[in-house]
């Protein structure tokens, strides 16, 4: 490779670090003051390129009416940013961490919609920049005009931030509540305000980097994760907080995808940042410019001890849920057997994020990596469907063993992203390898043995494998292994001095928990008959998610009821609108308004409040 | 100025303070001495507003303030200058006042920083160090400045003389009596009998949540019996 064509991957690195370190920036400066992980960013970016395009397209593709269509899309992508602000997350505040993150969740699903409404489904092309649409060359390579440009805009708007955080007032009390919010807020200064215009600020910058991005990039509806997941490996690997750090892991994500592309590994690109954000934590687990975290001052309060079902809870649903097939059509059983292993996929990452204390943002690695197991040992390996059934969970367990060694090194933000980072890899490789997975397509013929083919046959065996994989997680976590957990999560420091390895445990959890996720994800293969690399997409981790925190991870049973609500709401909408996202987006909006705690903890207070009566 | 009336206030389930009333007005320093644990803390931080008071008034010039959020309380010229200090330790000294700085108030010393490094003449010398490069003293300073940068009418300052070397505790004596001469009132809170003694005019003895003496600084220091119930350790 010449020297020349190395420049010019190097330029075209650094050309899509630019966008990278807008979203990222806005993502860490909005974590900084409001302690909310915007899950909702890479949908603001999104929305900057759709909005971007209609604007160019109204305003004419002339200088003016490309660059006023920018800077005016990054504006209306700020005033966004301002209504999810005040009208959702200004209510929740004080609610549990995880909570807001449910809450973006459910703003990505509404904005995924408004803009298939509003633009449709096709990828939209936008016109090059007027003027800026001709190329230099560079030691005999021809770079574009426009790339030079986005090359220069990073650097330009950290130096402009800069200039906002260290000269001005706002910048100051910026920094100020990064510290301590509620000491900002005895001395005078109205923390909504400043949250909402630190929204603003965070959500123009996304847009602008999606406005800018119009000539090099279409329009399309799954920008929103993929940008999110970007960002957040940016985020983590030049540190939290950190302005320059963001620009600088831009620069080198940007770059190492660059040469991957440019020495023909393409197949590489979405490994490679992974990587690099997997060797960086490991290193320094606060990122390259970050520092330790403070503690937050929150009104947090422990979470309340979690209670052992009664007996006559599991026997009496069991009876239930024996009896359905007999009574209903076909079409229930097939509900019901995704509820089963939902349900037993939402158990299994509660394990770890509720009692546990470790959020993952990836949980889907190990559902889908059991479920491809399944399918890649049936199909590939030519094992009886029985055999490749049961031990399908040990490979997604083998996994979990890999990954978790170095999960259980960090904690909070940090954890929840390294997760999200192996998850990506797990998804890069199984949309990669064509020969083992089927690549892109997935796998079909995937069916259970003769003996199973009935549909109500296998809703018992399903019922049968998921209620005993959820029985084993709720039975350890009131063995003296879950209260060595639970300890680990309340006070990791006084149990280390007890003699308790924390970390050990922690990854023996770990281990446990992507196991059961991998009969989850198992028994939901052979219940399909195909998969597709969706079941181990972040949009798959993000459902678990969901379905957890819809049922409060406080609760035990919360993440069964979750699973079940999410499951029967997502199908419920899908067959009456196209605009099911929205539907479902809102619907968890309106949970989290009215039931900081969860479904399950909201109806226990309830409860509560009414037996007091 | 300032009168709480049968305030109660929780720590999530723990009820700390039972019922506490006190009053201080304009040009007076007033004590609340306790032993540790005794409510001291929370009752400042219930009038301020950071811990939600269950029951009771706050009244401030006039006005009932317990329901208000904190940063409204503020804006009223009710300062707040806290026990951990709670400085921005990224932030520079100068910094540090500007987060504080308030319009000037009516009936109240308007401050600048010039004025301020008066007061308090080592911070005047560090005017660029980040608030994490100071010693104890010197943040007490940096904490009590930032909070009159808002032009307060009235400070609760919670155990202003808290870890601090004899001779630093002798400069703050100082400078709450300046406040004093300003017309100023001024609430705080204390462990360190001798130090009230040198600046405070009234007192209060808080035990468990519950005011269990109120008088001159003058009646405290007579009666030895009061000071070894509630006072001694």
């Amino acid at each position: 490779m010449s020297f020349a064509s190395i420049l010019i991957q190097l330029l075209n690195g650094l050309a899509a670090a630019s966008s990278l370190f807008l979203v990222s920036a806005g993502l860490s400066l909005i974590f900084g003051v409001t302690r909310i992980v915007n899950f909702a960013h890479g949908s603001l970016y999104m929305l900057g390129l759709y909005i971007a395009y209609s604007l160019i397209e109204m305003l004419g593709r002339t200088p003016l009416g490309f660059w006023g269509g920018v800077v005016l899309a990054a504006l209306a992508v700020g005033l966004v940013g301002i209504v999810i602000e005040t009208a959702v997350l200004r209510r929740i505040y004080r609610a549990p961490e995880l909570f807001q993150l449910l809450a973006t969740f459910a703003i990505v699903l509404v904005i995924k919609d408004a803009a298939l409404f509003a633009w449709g489904p096709e990828d939209l092309v936008g016109p090059r920049a007027p003027g800026l649409g001709g190329a230099v060359e560079i030691l005999g390579k021809r770079i574009p005009v426009y790339d030079l440009l986005l090359i220069a805009i990073g650097p330009l708007v950290l130096a402009i931030m800069h200039l906002l955080l260290r000269r001005t007032r706002w910048g100051a009390l910026v920094r100020a509540a990064t510290q301590d919010r509620e000491m900002v807020g005895a001395l005078g200064v109205d923390q909504a305000k400043l949250f909402t215009s630190v929204f603003f600020v965070g959500a123009v910058l996304a847009g602008l980097g999606g406005a800018l991005q119009i000539p090099r990039e279409p329009a399309n509806l799954d920008l929103d994760l993929s940008v999110i997941a970007d960002a957040f490996v940016v985020t983590v690997v030049g540190g939290l907080g950190s302005l320059g750090g963001a620009l600088l892991a831009a620069v080198l994500i940007g770059v190492a995808k660059a040469f991957c592309i440019g020495l023909g590994f393409s197949k590489l690109t979405l490994v490679a940042e992974f990587v690099i954000m997997g060797v960086v934590l490991v290193a320094r687990p606060y990122g390259l410019l970050g520092k330790p975290q403070a503690v937050a001052r929150t009104a947090g309060e422990a979470p309340p001890p979690l209670s052992p079902p009664r007996w006559q809870f599991p026997v009496g649903w069991i009876a239930v849920l024996a009896v359905i097939p007999l009574l209903t059509d076909q079409y229930v059983s097939v509900v019901l057997i995704d509820i089963a292993c939902f349900a037993l996929f939402a158990v299994s990452l509660h394990f770890i994020m509720g009692p546990a204390g470790m959020v993952s943002f990836g949980h889907a690695a190990y559902f889908g990596l059991g479920a491809y197991a399944g399918a890649v040992l049936f199909k590939k390996a030519g094992l009886p469907m029985e055999a490749a059934l049961l031990l399908a969970p040990f490979c997604a367990g083998l996994f979990a063993v890999v990954y978790g060694w170095f999960c259980v090194r960090l904690s909070g933000v940090y954890l929840a992203m390294l997760t999200l980072a192996f998850a990506q890899i797990s998804w890069s490789i199984v949309f990669q390898w064509d020969a083992l997975t089927g690549g892109s397509n997935g796998m079909v013929g995937i069916w259970p043995a003769a003996w199973l083919a009935d549909k109500g046959v296998y809703y018992y065996v399903a019922l049968g494998l998921c209620g005993a994989g959820i029985a084993v997680l709720w039975r350890v976590l009131f063995s003296p292994f879950g209260y060595v957990l639970r300890a680990g999560r309340d006070s990791p420091l006084r149990a280390e001095a007890i003699g308790i390895d924390v970390r050990g445990f922690q990854w023996a959890a770990f281990v446990l928990a992507g196991t059961c996720a991998g009969l989850a994800g198992a028994v939901f293969a052979f219940s399909k008959g195909s998969i597709s690399p969706s079941v181990v997409s972040i949009g798959q981790s993000t459902d678990g998610l969901v379905m957890v925190l819809l049922g409060g991870v406080d609760t035990l049973v919360g993440p069964v009821v979750g699973a079940a609500v999410f499951t029967w709401l997502r199908d419920a909408l899908a067959r009456e609108t196209d605009f099911w996202r929205a539907g479902l987006g809102l619907v968890i909006l309106l949970i989290v308004l009215l039931f900081p705690q969860g479904l399950v903890g909201g109806l226990k207070a309830l409860y509560a409040r009414w037996r007091a009566a | 100025m300032l009168a709480v009336t049968d305030l109660h206030a929780f720590y999530g389930r723990a009820h700390i303070l039972h019922g506490v009333s006190l009053a201080a007005s304009g040009g007076e320093v007033v004590a609340l001495l306790g032993r540790n644990g005794a409510g001291k803390s929370t009752a400042m931080k219930a009038i301020m507003g950071l811990v939600p008071p269950a029951q009771g008034e706050v009244t401030f010039d006039g006005r009932r303030i317990e329901r208000l959020a904190p940063h409204r309380i503020a804006r009223l010229g009710l300062g707040y200058v806290p026990e951990e200090r709670r400085i921005f330790t990224e932030l520079s000294v100068m910094e540090n006042l500007e987060v504080g700085r308030q319009a000037a108030r009516d009936g109240a010393p308007t401050w600048t920083a010039d004025r301020l490094f008066e007061l308090f003449p080592n911070l005047g010398r560090m005017r660029e160090r980040p608030g994490g490069r100071m010693s104890g003293g010197e943040q007490q300073m940096l904490t009590i400045a930032r909070t009159l940068m808002g032009n307060p009418r009235c400070v609760l300052l919670d155990e202003p003389s808290e870890g601090l070397a004899p001779i630093i505790v002798e400069q703050m004596a100082q400078s709450i009596r300046a406040l004093k001469s300003e017309g100023m009132c001024v609430l705080l809170s204390e462990q360190n009998l001798h130090f009230c003694e040198a600046i405070a005019d009234r007192a209060y003895i808080i035990e468990k949540g519950q005011i269990r003496f109120g008088g001159s600084m003058a009646e405290l220091a007579a009666d030895a019996s009061l000071r070894e119930q509630y006072l001694s350790v």
